[in-house]
């Protein structure tokens, strides 16, 4: 996926401005947020449950080598090759290679964010290969050539009738205006496209250590038609998706779900452990599993390192009030909302994404929710305090910040300085005590007026009242 | 029970009457409030916009003025959180600062909070005649816990009614500098606290927050709205609404 955070500021105004948008992000109160309070009030235990998934995966990443390599063990014994990119080039490479290897021309995905990362699709594709999304979100997206907006629901930016329109168009049937209907006319164009793959894609919820599986979380049955119908089966995933064990596993997949849709659980749940056995009917005569790094290891041993604690749930994006108003695409790459904010600058690099981190309002909405309690605005702080050092930061910006930390220190000097500000605001504010225009703070007074202060400030006042 | 009183830089700047009720509330608390006079600010704006260092030096300031107080109160939930919370990370590497830090930081209690769980200030001084609906400041509300303690005070008062608007906890958009450096998607926000403001039919909005009350009442005059009132907690609960000293 191109990476354009840069663009925040033009794209997070267009997105303000763009009405179908803002009604199919209306949704967002109702679909995630009371969904998911009903959910985890079912389980009483959220609490305890929070400090147990955090402790899980804090754990895991504590000896990730280790649990890396215990997981490869477990797959190479049951018939899995696992491969270690270290970029999304290599990861590329390798999954290309694998196809050329088992002479695929057609392969079928399931969603997965790690190869929007690396932008598989583009990839196969230029080397010749036919590559088919079917989660129907992404093949919504795919067909209309689109990123997603949204790690868990890549399509909620667009409402039911773009998506008519679009499958009138693509598919040139007549058009369809019922959602099931709709779903069925997708299930028709894909099912001779599962068919007739020799190679499924997949991404990894989970990677279980103990017994070297492959744990993924559905609601339409693709992810099951991908990893189990064609002969090759090859599942991308972050290095850092692994947990030791599958109890371990459970408990973080009684928060996933809840977190993310507001269920208790998935339509499916898959275990994918190797290949097809002698004697079992179903799963794939080839797995691959290419673990990447693409950035993740540089956060170990760091501040960011509980950002890699992250089960890409989405709960942080559903309850943020900056994304709820402008979606995901303002953030310009796979991670939106605040885990991309403070993903997208460790993964690509600081000065790609420096809006980011600073378009938060800090009000801790995505921390409260996270599962397994990442302090997302510490972590949006880290990447603020790295652009001062770095002198990211636009030079105006900076003086003044230094101005006022110096004028803040001096007791006497900020009094005086106080009293003038205070001053000149009562004098700029009109007969309804408002001032509308703010010279050298425009930005405020664009869309908000400015109440007026008294004139005086409180410690001069005070030092009046007591000295009366 | 000695008390500093912290009244923040944006109370002193823009807002003096709203400090004058903290005061008032804990003196009718039976409180003997000081207000040291070198106070200036908690040093948020620095720690928020990724200046650690000035953050510290206005940390270890605010900490000198207040150390030989019981208590230290603030009307302000984002400024008691920088002090109760964000004081001791800034310090977690130096333990004999974070020891003093620590040990100030524990006394530092939001203004209702304050009130509720130490003070026990049974009867607000205040009077005030209509329907008020509740704006939950986030930092108080997350870092703090203050969500029961500011209604349970507003419940005592006789002539109040309190309703509840819808997402009362969703952010108003404030965010200090946030404000101006994305003023579009910080106005946006604002608006839709305006419109669940507007929905409850009260007669004034009342939160904890400075920042929350300037960023409401900003939009709220903008859109045309002259009617409602913007009040600080304090200001209701002491009887001061308006009063500007
Ligand atoms: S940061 Fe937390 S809330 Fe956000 S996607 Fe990751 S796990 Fe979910």
């Amino acid at each position: 996926m191109r990476l354009e955070a840069v663009q925040f500021r033009r794209k997070a105004a267009e997105a303000l401005d763009n009405e179908r948008l803002q009604r199919a992000l209306e949704k967002f109160p109702s679909r995630f947020v009371d969904t998911r309070a009903a959910a985890l009030a079912e389980l009483g235990n959220t609490e305890q449950l929070r400090d147990a998934a955090a402790d899980i995966r804090a754990r895991t990443l504590r000896d990730l080598d280790a649990w890396l390599r215990r997981f490869e063990r477990a797959a190479a014994a049951r018939g899995a090759t696992v491969h270690w990119a270290e970029d999304a080039d290599e990861a590329n490479r390798i999954v290309t290679e694998i196809a050329r290897a088992h002479g695929v021309r057609k392969a079928v995905k399931s969603k997965s964010m790690v190869t929007e990362e690396c932008g598989l699709n583009e990839y196969l594709e230029r080397q010749g290969l036919e590559v088919i999304e079917t989660d129907l979100g992404e093949y919504i997206l795919q067909l209309a050539h689109e990123p997603p907006s949204h790690i868990v629901a890549p399509v909620v930016h667009k409402s039911k009738e773009e998506i008519a329109e679009l499958f009138e168009e693509k598919h040139r049937k007549p058009r369809k205006d019922d959602i099931a209907e709709l779903c069925r006319e997708a299930r028709e164009e894909l099912r001779p496209h599962f068919l007739g793959a020799d190679m499924g894609i997949s991404g990894a919820n989970f990677l279980i250590a103990e017994t070297g599986s492959v744990l993924i979380v559905t609601n339409e049955g693709n992810g099951r038609l991908v990893t189990t119908l064609p002969r090759v089966h090859v599942a991308v995933s972050g290095i850092e998706k692994v947990v030791p064990t599958l109890e371990d596993a459970t408990t973080l997949l009684r928060l996933l779900p809840r977190s993310a849709t507001g269920q208790a659980i998935t339509n499916y749940v898959s275990l994918l452990t190797g290949t097809r056995g002698a004697g079992e009917s179903e799963g794939p005569e080839h797995c691959h599993i290419v673990l990447v790094d693409a950035g993740r290891s540089r956060m170990l041993g760091t501040e960011l390192e509980p950002m890699l604690r992250c089960i890409r749930c989405g709960a942080c994006m559903n309850h943020c009030p900056v994304y709820q108003n402008i979606g995901g695409h303002a953030y310009g790459w796979v991670y939106p909302g605040p885990m991309g904010a403070v993903l997208t600058p460790a993964l690509a690099g600081i000065e790609q994404a420096l809006d980011l981190p600073n378009a938060s309002t800090f009000c801790g909405a995505c921390s409260e929710v996270c599962p397994v309690k990442i302090p997302l605005p510490d972590l949006m702080r880290h990447w603020r305090e790295r652009q001062t050092e770095q002198r990211l930061r636009p030079r105006r910006e900076r003086l003044l910040l230094r101005l006022w930390a110096w004028t803040a220190l001096r007791p006497r000097l900020y009094a005086v300085v106080a009293r003038a500000v205070a001053r000149l605001l009562h004098g700029l504010g009109g007969s309804d005590g408002l001032v509308h225009r703010l010279p050298g703070a425009s930005g405020w007074t664009r869309g908000r007026d400015l109440p007026a202060p008294p004139g005086l400030t409180f410690h001069a006042l005070y030092r009046k009242r007591r000295g009366a | 029970m000695r008390v500093g009183l912290f009244v923040t830089c944006l109370v002193d700047l823009m807002r003096p009457s709203v400090g004058f009720a903290a005061l008032e509330l804990l003196k009718a608390a039976g409180c003997e409030v000081v207000v040291p006079q070198a106070q200036t600010c908690c040093g948020q704006p620095g720690y928020n916009s990724g200046d650690r260092a000035a953050a510290r030096a206005l940390a270890l300031k605010l900490v000198g003025e207040f150390e030989d107080c019981d208590y230290v109160v603030v009307p302000s939930g984002s400024c008691a959180g920088m002090i109760r919370v964000h004081y001791p990370t800034l310090f977690r590497d130096e333990p004999a600062a974070l020891e003093r830090v620590r040990r100030l930081s524990a006394r530092t209690y939001e203004l209702t909070d304050f009130l509720v769980s130490v003070a026990r200030l049974d009867a607000p001084p205040g009077e005030f005649h209509g329907v008020v609906t509740f704006h939950d400041s986030c930092s108080g509300l997350r870092e703090l816990g203050v969500q029961r303690q500011p209604r349970a005070l507003l419940a005592r008062m006789p002539d109040l009614t309190l309703v509840e608007m819808r997402e009362a906890t969703t952010c108003c958009g404030f965010g200090g500098t946030f404000a101006v450096k994305y003023d579009d998607i910080s106005t946006r926000m604002a608006d839709k606290k305006c419109a669940h403001i507007d929905a409850s039919g009260a007669d004034a909005v009342v939160a904890c927050d400075l920042g929350c009350l300037l960023q409401i009442e900003g939009r709220l005059r903008r859109r045309g709205d002259h009617a409602t009132m913007v009040l600080h907690v304090a200001e209701v609960l002491a009887g001061e609404e308006g009063a500007c000293g």
